[in-house]
């Protein structure tokens, strides 16, 4: 077992001609992720690699293929667009690796998707890797091992240096989620630890989280009520000057709460065993 | 992106926000030009993007066109938290019945937009929201479909606005939210929204936050940037897609992925050293952004050893190496430099680096001590 990608998993590149998709099909080709088709609009009826077909729209590829994922390489202007042709053509988990989506684009994209029932990974994310079966995303394969540990995080590369640190002492991982950094995405810590708690193969958790936000409070209450699997933490953003600011939403709609030291102090109190950089995770999961 | 008050105020205006007769002015006879066209009381007021300007005294009462000429001159003379006053706004006074607050910005929990508004506007009003935050309605904007025009009624009745004043705030509300959605805002703020003693509700100061990641689409603001607070090394970064903030330590820091960057600064600062900069060189970026990003490193000269953590996923740890290349041949560095490269073609990033004089690790903690003892001089 695993949560949301496996061996079943069939999956369609949206954006597969252009430099970083077909960089990271090939990649996930490597891995041996089922890569059922691509998608690039106005290259319809071309291939990829020799027996990926391209097709014009995600409506017609999922016909054709019976895709159950779809992975978004394309540049951020387009990404939105990208979201909704996935949605609108049924796929029910949509991965959306690109950086820098306009944050108004993604409160739209999400309240779409809400109301369709779709999960999205994502945005400006690692996407997600279930070693041993599928890598759907832009997590190097070679960094992590089958194994028991569950790892969500909002940090792309930070992901990987836990991921590597865990695979050097011999420990694997269930499935790594990658959700994000961005102030708006699809899944949240909560989703995640959800599912790794409901997941056999799960024995252990690592949330990695940041400086911004509520999220990682918000997983601490969920921790502290709802969990009965271990967890182990990081939060990256401890030696970070406070931003400057402007205005006074920001404050009323947030409050204090978004600090290091605050996340820090609520995941300790609901449990988790807190690191102090990311190499020392393995340590705290023993 | 920060808007100033003219900026925002004129951003309102064209969506028929009402706002104070005035213009702005960088010399004081000009402001005092402003000031006889205008008539009667002005307001001179400093344009500087940071809070606080009234208390600091940048923001001055003028009874006619000579004494504006003297304050602007005062007025233009002083920096404001650090940031010189280069511009100054000249707006008809206005005779102040009440002061409302009116702002959107993104609930990123509730992963809408949000309107709040309270009676109670002013500069106290983060105090109102600690401590009478029943004072402040706030009231979810659907970001598919916009706002509503119940929801402006149902606000003006919760801060118990007189009826004949909900018509022109609900056409206010309405325009500060296209104006909101329009110019892909992450805040638009009204503060405050007065009610003058001859019954008319102007927006008396504006601002505006415009998320950076979609100033692709909106050139015209992306034009209206004022750099002044940025450092020299912050606007160069820029240029090449690079986020990087300046710190006052002497390791500088090289890093992809915002995240990890953070860690890096943690652990360097853990092990007892002090990072000199954040610097994310972002995923997939190529030799010449990483040429750049040294150069702006080096261009610190508290700087005494320089830390490159790449973790390789979209960026590929061979165009990395060979943007550092390019860089050492252009730059010549006399600082120690430590590179820990790992994941996507990393192999090849060390080859590439092997003929280079630099200190390699292995792991995080490895780099991080190494680059503690570099720039000690261990």
């Amino acid at each position: 077992m695993s949560i949301l990608v496996n061996k079943d998993t069939r999956l369609l590149v949206q954006g597969i001609t252009g430099g970083e998709g077909l960089f990271h099909t090939q990649q996930m080709l490597a891995y041996g992720t089922n890569i059922v088709g691509g998608v690039t609009p106005g290259k319809g009826g071309e291939w990829v690699e020799g027996k990926i077909p391209v097709f014009d729209s995600v409506k017609r590829a999922a016909e054709l293929t019976e895709a159950n994922a779809s992975i978004i390489f394309v540049p951020a202007r387009f990404a939105a667009d990208a979201m909704f042709e996935a949605a609108d053509a049924g796929i029910p988990l949509i991965i959306c690796i690109t950086e820098g989506v306009p944050v108004q684009d993604m409160m739209r994209v999400r309240n779409y998707l809400d109301q369709k029932h779709i999960r999205l990974i994502g945005p400006n994310c690692p996407g997600l890797l279930t070693p041993g079966e599928a890598k759907v995303g832009i997590i190097p394969g070679n960094i992590a091992i089958p194994g028991n540990v569950g790892v969500v995080s909002r940090s792309g590369t930070l992901t990987y240096e836990v991921l590597y640190a865990l695979k050097n002492v011999g420990m694997g991982s269930s499935t790594c989620v990658g959700i994000g950094g961005d102030p708006v995405n699809g899944t949240s810590f909560i989703d995640c630890l959800q599912m790794f708690e409901a997941d056999p193969r799960t024995e252990k958790v690592v949330l990695i989280g940041e400086i911004g936000g509520t999220d990682e409070e918000k997983a601490a209450e969920y921790i502290a009520t709802k969990m009965s699997k271990p967890v182990a933490g990081f939060i990256a953003g401890q030696s970070a000057p406070a931003g400057k600011r402007m205005g006074h939403a920001g404050a009323i709609i947030e409050g204090g709460a978004g600090t290091a030291a605050g996340k820090v102090a609520a995941l300790e109190a609901a449990g988790v065993r807190m690191a102090r950089h990311p190499e020392e995770i393995p340590g705290l999961l023993k | 992106m920060k808007l100033h008050e003219y900026q925002s105020k004129q951003i309102f205006s064209r969506y028929g926000i009402p706002i104070p007769k005035g213009r702005v002015a960088s010399t004081a006879s000009e402001a005092k030009s402003i000031a006889e066209e205008l008539g009667g009381r002005v307001v001179v007021k400093s344009q500087v993007l940071v809070g606080g300007r009234g208390k600091a005294g940048g923001i001055r009462l003028a009874k006619d066109p000579a004494e504006a000429e003297q304050l602007a001159t005062q007025i233009l003379a002083m920096e404001i938290k650090g940031l010189p006053v280069r511009k100054v706004l000249v707006d008809e006074a206005a005779a102040i019945g009440q002061e409302i607050y009116l702002g959107i910005t993104n609930d990123r929990a509730a992963r809408k937009p949000v309107i709040m508004v309270s009676a109670a506007g002013g500069v106290e009003i983060e105090e109102v929201a600690r401590t009478n935050p029943e004072k402040i309605i706030k009231s979810h904007i659907d970001p598919l479909l916009g706002i509503k025009d119940y929801q402006t009624r149902d606000i003006a009745s919760s801060i118990d606005l007189p009826r004949e004043y909900w018509k022109v705030f609900g056409e206010i509300v309405k325009g500060l939210w296209q104006a909101y959605s329009d110019t892909d805002a992450t805040l638009a703020e009204i503060n405050p929204l007065v009610i003058t003693q001859d019954k008319r509700m102007v927006a008396l100061d504006g601002k505006m936050l415009i998320d950076d990641n979609a100033l692709m689409r909106h050139p015209d603001l992306a034009e209206m940037r004022d750099t002044d607070e940025d450092a020299p090394a912050e606007i160069e970064a820029r240029k090449y897609g690079l986020t990087f903030i300046k710190l006052d330590g002497n390791i500088g820091c090289m890093v992809n992925g915002a995240g990890l960057a953070m860690a890096t600064m943690d652990i360097t600062k853990l092990f007892g050293g002090e990072p000199a900069n954040f610097l994310d060189i972002g995923g997939g970026a190529g030799a010449d952004k990483v040429a750049a990003a040294m150069r702006i490193i080096l261009s610190d000269s508290n700087v005494k050893a320089i830390l490159f953590n790449i973790f390789g996923g979209i960026t590929r740890c061979d165009e990395v190496a060979k943007g550092i290349l390019v860089a050492m041949d252009e730059v010549k560095p006399k600082v120690p430099m430590i590179v820990r490269l790992v994941g996507t073609n990393a192999e090849e990033g060390r080859q590439l680096l092997s003929n280079a004089k630099m200190i390699t690790a292995e792991t995080l903690a490895d780099a991080a001590q190494k680059a503690v003892n570099a720039a000690k001089g261990i």
